[in-house]
């Protein structure tokens, strides 16, 4: 798989603390068997709340790829239906302040930059987008930078992630099977998988 | 017996020791390959990973390491086949067809063992101290009341595990909460954990793995360690996990899949050897004052945004800077005033169950006030053990005679109400009091509907009173 070094495009802002995966997609919708369709359901909930002013339907935010968040965001549920919604919306990398970890794993699962600023440049980078949404980021894995009309700053991923996303090994089943019957000769020596029944 | 791989240093942690165990290589991303001892699938995230594994023409590589149930979609109305929601009955089919077609036991209804994949797992002695334990499902911290190190995974992860039994994994710190004191009559172990999430935040365990320990957990039934090590992903980490101790051992001796005989003495003698010393090396160590905790009931819209039930909601400006706009969004969406004391705000709705507190030792504690009077008028009240196993106890000792004869409805086992996949679902902007274990925004089914986290002492007590009360004073 082709890695993916950065994400360019159009950012949308998406102010608040905390928001959990319950809210990015209602657990209705995850009464599937796939995630067909998931994409037009993201914030589904939060959006008929705010009578068509949620972010996500802000006219100047239409074509954005690039999601601004605050902290925590991905919280609460382990459900990859939330990544793979926003992805489904159009999303191809997430800047915030912090993810919650299951969230971030998921992201990068699914080949989903997902990059943490300090909170004084993430709220400098949610206001010039705010004044000029038609401005390009760049979010930069190989810098580990995120450059807007407000500069290039540094931006925080976790190792791992970061060298998934540039090897595009972010599929793991294949990178794991390559340990061969490594696996087999560790089930060996876990004790409770030898001698314990079960 | 056991065939440690490295030399284990005595300063190790627990979690060292079996991120050492089951450690397979270093992966060329500088994560771990992980091996899983102890896979457990349900019907919402499992259908998608197995749709993927055929994309890929792979088989299960362990079929005997993955266990599975349903709990989300069932209902608890009637189980009768097909279920009354298409949707649900698709999902029974294909969680149905992918275990026969790979060889994975599931235990269904029919199987008289089914239940909330948490509750199962460690009542059926699956848990145990030292596994690695994944789910598709956020609440595995769950099982780390055993001393296991057990955590949620995504769908596309769920994939690697079938397909590899093992995942890619960064090892994560660990800090050690040390619960001091002795718990006041009333305080449960769900007060425990919404007070430490109080005060370390929803966010404050990101990257960590929590060791709980101290006089209150050492103290703690394997059942109330269960409730606490169930919440560590509401405090932000994915792992908790208590140390295996005597309390551990005695609950597991007898059970189903548990070591029977001379392997569960010589099980002992390596869980025991798992334990973190003393003088365990932590990455960062925490207290809380057990003697200080109240009955906890939470008034936001994450379980953070929780107070003593004795104390009045807080106020915005008196929260640092950043929290601010968090708290006035809450008191937006709950129509509840900062100043205000949470007892006697009025509910609807009354909900005893879920994974973190739908086992036999909850129902009893919630029977125990169900005993003292009758459900207030226009209270919708649910008791949904936590599995079938859990029922069947629960009848035999006559607490679904003493929950009907107060007015609470009594359900057959599932996830129910705590997350709105199923047909028990919170009605408009009703309040629900609930022994769940998220306040979030819709989490109960209702776009509008509000959450009350709370014991199941505490539920039952606000199901009786028609508002919050403090439960210390019925006792």
């Amino acid at each position: 798989m082709t890695g993916i070094d950065r994400v360019e495009g159009r950012a949308c802002v998406l102010r608040g603390d905390d928001i959990d995966t319950d809210r990015i997609i209602p657990a209705r919708f995850l009464r599937a068997v796939t995630f067909d369709g998931l994409g037009e359901h993201a914030f589904e909930d939060d959006r008929i709340q705010a009578k068509g002013e949620h972010p996500l339907d802000g006219e100047h935010f239409t074509g954005a790829n690039i999601l601004i968040v605050g902290a925590n965001f991905g919280c609460g549920s382990s459900r990859e239906h939330a990544p793979q919604a926003l992805m489904r919306w159009g999303f191809r990398a997430f800047i915030g302040e912090s993810f919650a970890e299951i969230f971030a794993g998921n992201c990068t699962a699914l080949g989903l930059p997902h990059v943490t600023l300090d909170a004084d440049d993430l709220a400098a980078l949610m206001d010039s987008v705010m004044l000029d949404p038609e401005q390009q980021l760049v979010v930069d894995l190989e810098a580990r930078t995120v450059t807007s009309r407000v500069g290039t700053v540094a931006a925080g991923i976790p190792d791992g992630a970061r060298y998934q996303l540039l090897e595009g090994s972010w599929n793991a089943t294949q990178v794991l099977l390559g340990a061969g019957d490594a696996i087999e000769a560790t089930a060996a020596r876990i004790s409770y998988l030898d001698d314990f029944p079960g | 017996m056991t065939k440690a791989n490295s030399p284990i240093s005595h300063r190790a942690n627990l979690l060292d020791k079996v991120w050492d165990t089951h450690a397979v290589r270093e992966l060329p991303s500088g994560q771990t390959q992980l091996f899983i001892g102890l896979h457990l699938i349900h019907e919402v995230t499992s259908p998608q990973a197995f749709a993927m594994l055929r994309e890929m023409k792979l088989p299960v590589r362990f079929p005997k390491r993955t266990l599975a149930t349903v709990d989300h979609i069932i209902p608890t109305l009637s189980q009768q086949r097909p279920l009354a929601d298409d949707l649900a009955e698709q999902m029974m089919g294909a969680i149905e067809k992918n275990c026969a077609e790979h060889g994975i036991r599931l235990l269904d209804p029919a199987s008289g063992q089914q239940g909330i994949v948490h509750v199962i797992g460690p009542e059926l002695g699956l848990t145990q101290p030292g596994m690695t334990i994944a789910c598709g499902d956020s609440h595995t911290s769950t099982h780390g009341a055993f001393g296991a190190i057990a955590f949620g995974i995504g769908t596309s992860q769920l994939r690697d595990v079938l397909a590899t039994q093992c995942l890619a994994l960064s090892k994560p710190r660990v800090r050690r909460i040390d619960v001091t004191g002795k718990l006041k009559p009333g305080v449960y172990a769900k007060d425990v954990i919404l007070a430490l999430i109080r005060q370390l935040g929803v966010e404050g365990g990101v990257g960590y793995a929590y060791e709980y320990g101290g006089p209150v957990i050492d103290a703690m039934s394997i059942e109330e360690r269960l409730t606490v090590c169930n919440m560590s992903i509401e405090a932000g980490a994915r792992c908790g996990y208590a140390n295996p101790d005597e309390t551990t051992f005695a609950y597991l001796r007898g059970r189903e899949f548990a070591p029977q005989g001379a392997t569960f003495d010589r099980a002992v003698r390596w869980w025991k050897s798992l334990a973190s010393p003393p003088d365990a090396t932590y990455d960062d160590r925490v207290e809380l004052d057990g003697n200080a905790i109240a009955p906890a009931v939470s008034w936001g819209i994450n379980p953070g945004q929780n107070i003593g039930v004795d104390e009045r909601l807080p106020y915005p400006a008196d929260a640092p800077a950043q929290e601010r706009a968090s708290l006035e969004e809450a008191y937006r969406y709950m129509s509840l005033k900062p100043g205000e004391p949470i007892e006697g705000t009025p509910i609807h709705v009354a909900f005893i169950g879920s994974c973190t507190n739908g086992r036999i030792s909850d129902l009893r504690e919630a029977a125990r006030v169900a005993r003292t009077g009758r459900v207030a008028p226009g209270i919708k009240a649910l008791v949904v053990p936590g599995s079938q196993t859990v029922a069947r106890h629960a009848e035999a000792e006559g607490l679904h005679e003493v929950f009907r004869a107060a007015g609470f409805e009594w359900r057959l086992a599932g996830c129910s109400m705590c997350l709105a996949m199923n047909p028990d679902k919170l009605v408009d902007r009703e309040i629900c009091a609930s022994s769940s274990n998220r306040n979030f925004k819709g989490r109960q089914g209702s776009p509008t509907g509000r959450t009350l986290l709370m014991s199941p002492a505490m539920v039952a007590a606000a199901a009786i009173a028609g508002h919050v009360v403090d439960l210390r004073r019925t006792l």
